[in-house]
């Protein structure tokens, strides 16, 4: 292979100096020293999350209470991952939600399957799941990643309900129990 | 009525495409043979014709012929087809040759959005909380031939929810679109008719007669055969969505008449048991008790490892002392109709190796004249057909008894039977060396030396031979607990074969020439049992047994 030699352009004054290089670093540095704080002193400072964030999934109540979630499994169902398991459940027939029938037993949610992709919050016909805001999952052990029902509720909190299809469906029922049509 | 054997096929014209189609036939069903589906609600194939749901208006047409000669008209060279002025029902009409159908015309489909649209105006948005979801009709033809969007702004009509109808069947009111299947089921299957309609209009509403429940022992029929999640069944109410579900082609073991089933299951745990068709044998029916079987999988009394005089034992321990016990004198085996047809081929083996006495104990309940039939075990015909026994089930062990009293036998080989209820007693028992090959643990398993656990029907492949001498295979739909191995494995050691060449042996037998357990058709064969016609056998009428063995 050929060798083509290629000359070396001498070094000016400037260059041999150093000094128009270390000036134009320092003042890199200076402007970075003054100008505000890009970054948060996590965990201390915790970051403003947008409302459409898909964070760690949560069961949600209705204003009145009632737990929203019907387990009717789509949700388990379209998990990619298998994270979700759900035993379903009945609700007594003395209960004040009674009219809703089913709610879930158990409902879990394992965290180290989870991959946020929110399909279960898109597939919920009830409105009952939804990836909120709270992003960090830590724990000590893998039992402590997967997140009960009681935790899924406690996460969740209480959402409006636009629609109240049980409260309305329930209203029905006994305006006609009267013989109405 | 065709009086030869020979198929008639008549040609009928499906929106221009020719089909040979069996003559005299359903037209619902014809059309659902040749991949033509039409949409149906109150039409079931093996029930009177209600013609009510309106679902499977198809426009019917036939060739036209002149009135004065009866010549066929023709019109360019092909038969003009006079259509009917209005779409009739596809499940009242029976093909006759030059039958044209459309299927696909407008009109045809405007009636089904028209019908799906008026059975969605009262019909509850229950889906997330119905059972049915998943294998729900108005649910697959609603989105297959409805609009999409209601236009009903209404307020939907009320009715009762959550009431019981009987002992293990739910009824949701709302939801009933009363197709009369149940009606029909009832009165005309059961023949205990408890069901009906009551009001007019709107409030049209399913419900029993008074004073009367839905407890006969085919009440879960009905659900099986609701085409939305009107009726459900109670035991499975709210248990498991059916699309985890996993299907696997079994038999039903309460008694001969061998019904098929499905056996439903998901991760191991089975869930429910509903009837799989089958023409020779059940239709599509099935005994309310047959599905509640599953239930001995997870018993308490579930034996689930061996024991050896008492104490726990791993398998190869258990095989080596049952093996020390069955050459430790004279042998005679308890031999069971419960055991499939391979375990009773293996053991018959044993049997004839070691000269044995053979028993097979009867058990006779009281038959129905439908599905459950005198005869409780299901596979008393394997042990005539595999040679385990000639005779007429045992209806005691007095002969048993006796020989062991005169210590004529030393040792016991038991399989699947508790012989404390059949006149062995406990100190009897205790006279002779016994291995006992179950299920379950009862007073027999206690009494004896070694004790081999054994897989229920769920937990095994196999087959059965039915009160009708049909051989019918059950495949294994959720596994055993954890080291227990099949019966036909530990029969199979203890008679020195080979548990995978079972079938080699079975079809050197007269009846089972040239047959394989592994690949049996889903309906089963229907084996000679001629050689037996002397023998007095329990069963009496069945829903496919007209007379009397």
């Amino acid at each position: 292979m050929a060798v083509k030699v290629v000359e070396r352009r001498p070094l000016t004054l400037a260059e041999r100096t150093y000094l128009p290089q270390i000036l134009a670093g320092l003042r890199v540095t200076w402007e970075n020293m003054v100008r505000p704080p890009v970054t948060l002193q996590y965990p201390d400072e915790r970051p403003a999350i947008p409302q459409n964030y898909r964070g760690v999934p949560t069961l949600v109540r209705d204003p009145e209470g009632r737990e929203k979630c019907v387990s009717c499994q789509l949700c388990e169902f379209v998990c990619p991952p298998k994270a979700i398991r759900i035993t379903p459940g009945e609700i007594p027939a003395d209960a004040p939600t009674a009219h809703v029938e089913k709610a879930p037993k158990e409902f879990e949610i394992n965290m180290l399957r989870c991959i946020y992709c929110g399909l279960c919050q898109e597939v919920c016909p009830e409105e009952a799941i939804w990836l909120q805001t709270q992003y960090s999952m830590t724990g000590l052990s893998r039992e402590a990643m997967v997140n009960d029902k009681a935790r899924l509720y406690e996460l969740g909190g209480t959402l409006p309900d636009a629609h109240r299809k049980w409260d309305v469906k329930k209203t029905e029922a006994e305006r006609q129990a009267g013989g109405a049509h | 009525m065709v009086t030869d054997n020979k198929p008639s096929l008549v040609a009928i014209n499906v929106d221009g495409v020719e089909h040979l189609v069996p003559a005299g036939a359903n037209l619902v069903d014809v059309l659902g043979r040749i991949g033509r589906e039409v949409p149906h609600y109150c039409y079931h194939p093996k029930l009177p014709v209600a013609g009510n749901c309106r679902m499977c208006l198809v426009e019917l047409g036939s060739p036209m012929r002149d009135r004065a000669t009866n010549e066929v008209i023709l019109e360019n060279g092909k038969p003009k087809i006079g259509w009917q002025p209005k779409p009739a029902i596809a499940c009242a009409t029976t093909v006759s040759p030059g039958l044209h159908v459309k299927l696909d015309s407008p009109v045809v489909k405007s009636c089904r959005e028209g019908v799906t649209e008026m059975l969605l105006v009262n019909h509850p948005l229950d889906c997330p909380i119905c059972d049915q979801a998943g294998e729900c009709k108005l649910q697959e033809y609603s989105a297959e031939y409805g609009r999409g969007a209601s236009r009903y702004d209404h307020e939907k009509n009320a009715k009762p929810k959550r009431s019981r109808l009987g002992p293990r069947v739910t009824l949701d009111d709302e939801r009933c679109i009363l197709c009369s299947r149940c009606v029909r089921f009832t009165s005309e299957v059961a023949k205990d008719p408890v069901l009906g309609f009551v009001n007019r209009g709107s409030f049209n509403t399913l419900t029993c007669f008074p004073g009367r429940e839905l407890d006969h022992n085919y009440s879960l029929n009905t659900v099986d055969i609701c085409p939305v999640g009107a009726l459900t069944s109670t035991d499975f109410r709210f248990k498991m969505r059916v699309w985890f579900l996993k299907q696997t082609p079994s038999v039903d073991t309460e008694s001969s008449a061998g019904a098929n089933t499905i056996v439903w299951s998901r991760e191991g745990v089975i869930h429910r048991i509903t009837p799989r068709r089958n023409d020779a044998v059940n239709d599509t029916w099935m005994a309310d008790s047959g599905r509640e079987l599953y239930k001995q999988v997870t018993a308490e009394n579930r034996l689930r490892h061996a024991t050896v005089r008492g104490a726990r034992a791993t398998a190869e321990e258990a095989l080596a002392a049952a093996s020390e016990v069955l050459a430790a004198g004279p042998l005679a085996v308890v031999g069971s109709g419960r055991l499939s047809v391979e375990e009773q081929g293996l053991l018959a083996r044993i049997v004839s190796a070691r000269g044995a006495a053979a028993y097979v104990p009867a058990h006779v309940g009281k038959g129905d004249g439908l599905l459950v039939s005198e005869d409780r075990t299901p596979n008393f015909r394997g042990a005539l057909v595999t040679g385990l026994t000639a005779r007429e089930a045992d209806a005691d062990l007095r002969a048993l008894a006796a020989d062991i009293e005169s210590g004529k036998v030393r040792a016991l080989l038991i399989c699947r039977e508790d012989v404390t209820a059949l006149g062995l007693s406990a100190t009897l028992l205790a006279k002779v060396r016994t291995v006992v090959i179950g299920t379950h643990a009862d007073a027999t398993t206690a009494a004896a030396e070694v004790v081999i656990p054994g897989l229920t029907v769920f937990e095994k492949h196999g087959t059965f031979i039915n009160c009708q001498f049909r051989l019918q295979a059950f495949a294994q739909a959720v596994p055993g607990p954890a080291g227990v191995m099949p019966d036909a494995l530990t029969l199979a050691r203890l008679a020195g074969a080979d548990a995978g060449l079972v079938w080699q042996d079975l079809s050197a037998l007269p009846q089972l020439t040239g047959l394989d357990g592994a690949k049996l058709p889903a309906e089963g064969v229907q084996l000679d049992g001629s050689a037996w016609s002397r023998l007095r056998f329990p069963e009496g009428r069945l829903l496919k047994v007209a007379t009397p063995a």
